[in-house]
């Protein structure tokens, strides 16, 4: 299993693939683990993405308008796996892998060196053939943990997840915010209660001191539509550009803990 | 909302991922019909969801609700509406007596205000007084603004900006009862998309917020939430065939978008087997994805916005755009009920084109001074092209779900005089 954080905060980076295109998502990945991200989420895009943002969004209509499908997400996982350790994750809306068939899904998968998957929506209680299906093929599924979950919600997600816990840092779609909620500190320490696995925040990371401060609380940080964001605007230099605002991103938080 | 169980909740066929195995849960409500509905979002909403599902459960028991959810249904909203033998037009067809559910003839001008009394009603006991909705064709819309108007709550309305140009009459009707109407820009900017900006509003705000959701889709319990509001129809629409004709129809038909209207007039027959039932989606202006919005005519199983039914879907899983003339209809999946209904064989489902809805819309008018919206006139142009076909002696049940003032607009587009 390659999904170690080698560092506190580790990063997760997000991409939306397809966006502009595979290959360049292929070398943006590749950027962004040069630049210090320790898993890396492979976005396949869906056309109703209710728990994005506008970022997001966007970045799922330009990568579908040319055709961007799960076949395509999982090549270029498979290549990244030829070049590199990292983490890889498949970060879908459950309907692409149904109709893809899970059965297939996972193969497919485990045969290109994916470590794990995250389906945005397929909650615990909906996940029982899914859970026997990746188990089957060693693939971690990760379950989101939301502000919202209680308890015993919360003792569900990690004791079905594998590979790490992905906490929401607060109600709402992805994008970013000025700051991050007092929600995602006490959602982590209520998670911790019930695992030991790494726990990683997301949904709105994009400044130099959001994510030192989900450092001082949790293992990682998941960084997506900031990254998505740089995609857009940069034409041309998408790698360079995402690589540049991670190492500013994390420059200063992973010095500071004397490790980076 | 009387406590009858259902058919087939507690069917074995399995959810496309699986029974949930090792984690027996106590559910107040089934969840399921067949392998079809379940409860697919993201975590955010789960809890909401569940606490939804148990006040509703708490809710449907209770007699000060249940009498209070048909206080309101008689003085408010004006039922029981009539069923109303449509002399000329069973004359001009010579064949089946129809009969018309006159659910047009209800406050706002469509069913939809029953489910917006029962779930404003729930909202206020689970004290929540941020009312989001979405509305395609706006009646859904407008019956939300009214209920939130009556009880003193803020209301925000997610529409297409597709469906907020053809619909224009309902959006002011809205604004004029004091609902904040948000256009959706994304997609094919009509229902599909007001529904994902309406859930995302909901994840965000879920806190404070009710989704009053407008038809028997998404995540459970609001596809039997919503179905247990609209059961009224059926109710009484059996209750007054046998009053007028000593027994029961042939046929009900009734047009389906998610389906609300449809399910609420079919739901009281379910048991009698003798009573066809017939769905009529929208047939649109082709036969190709993208140009109708007919889903047991091209769509297969997937998950959209909640929940596990028909969908209009490419190979990928990618949700299809759809079109119809009517804004209420033009939506990729169906209730999930309707799904089981279907794999049962309980239901039937046909689709009419935009042009006979039109025709139908038309031929109505003239033949009965009654002007259906064009979602309604979908089961009428069924009802048209059935009706010579069958005896003398058959009944025809069509449930007339809104009235077409809000059309006017497309029909002076589309009718030559």
């Amino acid at each position: 299993m390659a999904i170690i954080f080698k560092q506190r905060p580790g990063l997760v980076a997000y991409i939306t693939c397809g966006d502009p295109s595979l290959d360049i998502s292929r070398e943006v990945a590749l950027a962004a683990i040069r630049a210090g991200a320790d898993v890396i989420e492979l976005g396949v895009p869906f056309s109703d993405p209710v728990a994005d943002g506008p970022v997001i969004q966007r970045a799922s209509e330009r990568a579908l308008r040319h055709g961007t499908n799960l076949a395509g997400v999982l090549q270029v996982a498979k290549q990244l796996r030829q070049q590199s350790n990292a983490g890889l994750i498949i970060f879908s809306y459950l309907n692409p892998i149904l109709q893809f068939g899970l059965e297939r899904f996972c193969a497919a998968a485990a045969e290109a060196g994916v470590d794990g998957a995250l389906v945005t929506d397929l909650p615990v209680e909906e996940a029982a053939e899914y859970l026997r299906a990746m188990k089957s093929r060693k693939l971690a599924p990760v379950f989101l943990a939301a502000p919202t979950s209680p308890e015993k919600r919360l003792r569900d997600v990690a004791k079905h997840s594998r590979g790490f816990v992905y906490a929401i840092s607060r109600t709402g779609i992805t994008g970013t915010r000025q700051e991050l909620a007092g929600d995602a500190r006490s959602l982590v320490e209520r998670l911790r209660v019930h695992t030991k696995l790494p726990i990683a925040v997301g949904f709105g990371v994009s400044t130099p001191e959001q994510f030192a401060e989900v450092g001082s609380f949790a293992d990682a940080a998941v960084v997506g539509s900031a990254i998505v964001q740089r995609i857009e605007q940069n034409p041309g230099r998408e790698a360079a550009a995402v690589s540049e605002f991670l190492a500013s991103l994390t420059g200063t938080a992973q010095g500071a803990v004397g490790k980076g | 909302m009387e406590e009858t169980t259902s058919n087939g909740q507690d069917s074995t066929a399995s959810p496309p991922l699986g029974k949930p195995g090792k984690q027996p849960r106590v559910r107040a409500i089934p969840g399921r019909f067949g392998s079809y509905g379940g409860r697919y979002v993201p975590e955010t909403l789960m809890a909401a969801l569940q606490e939804l599902e148990a006040a509703y459960a708490v809710a449907r028991k209770d007699k000060a609700f249940r009498n209070e959810f048909h206080r309101l249904l008689a003085d408010f909203a004006g039922r029981p509406t009539p069923l109303f033998l449509a002399e000329r037009l069973t004359q001009e067809l010579g064949g089946a007596r129809i009969y018309l559910k006159r659910e047009d003839l209800l406050h706002t001008g469509a069913h939809k205000i029953n489910n917006c009394i029962g779930q404003a009603l729930l909202a206020r006991r689970m004290g929540k007084h941020r009312i989001i909705a979405e509305t395609g064709a706006g009646q859904h819309g407008v019956a939300t603004a009214t209920v939130c108007a009556l009880f003193g709550m803020e209301c925000v309305v997610y529409m297409g900006t597709e469906d907020m140009r053809r619909q224009e009459l309902n959006v002011f009707r809205m604004k004029l009862l004091g609902a904040e109407v948000r256009g959706v820009d994304s997609g094919s900017r009509t229902l599909k998309d007001a529904i994902n900006e309406a859930m995302r509003d909901w994840v965000t705000n879920v806190r404070t917020t009710h989704y009053l959701l407008g038809s028997v889709l998404g995540a459970h319990p609001y596809p039997t939430m919503v179905r247990d509001f609209h059961r009224v129809i059926g109710q009484e629409a059996r209750k007054q065939v046998l009053k007028a004709e000593s027994r029961l129809p042939s046929a009900v038909i009734a047009c389906v978008g998610g389906g609300s209207n449809a399910i609420g007039v079919f739901y009281e027959f379910i048991k009698d087997r003798e009573v066809k039932l017939i769905g009529v989606e929208a047939g649109g202006r082709g036969h190709s994805l993208g140009e109708h919005a007919a889903r047991f005519d091209g769509g297969g199983p997937g998950v959209l916005q909640g929940t596990y039914s028909y969908v209009l879907q490419d190979q990928g899983g990618q949700i299809a755009l759809t079109h119809s003339v009517s804004a209420g209809l033009d939506y990729p999946a169906i209730g999930p009920e309707h799904a089981w209904l279907h794999d049962q064989g309980r239901a039937e489902y046909v689709s009419a084109s935009d042009q006979e809805a039109l025709d139908a819309c038309l031929k109505l008018a003239r033949m009965e001074g009654i002007i259906p919206a064009l979602e309604s006139a979908h089961a009428i142009a069924e009802c048209i092209k059935r009706a010579p076909k069958m005896d003398k002696s058959d009944i025809v049940i069509v449930n007339v779900s809104g009235r077409g003032d809000k059309d006017i607009g497309i029909l002076r587009e589309n009718v030559a005089f």
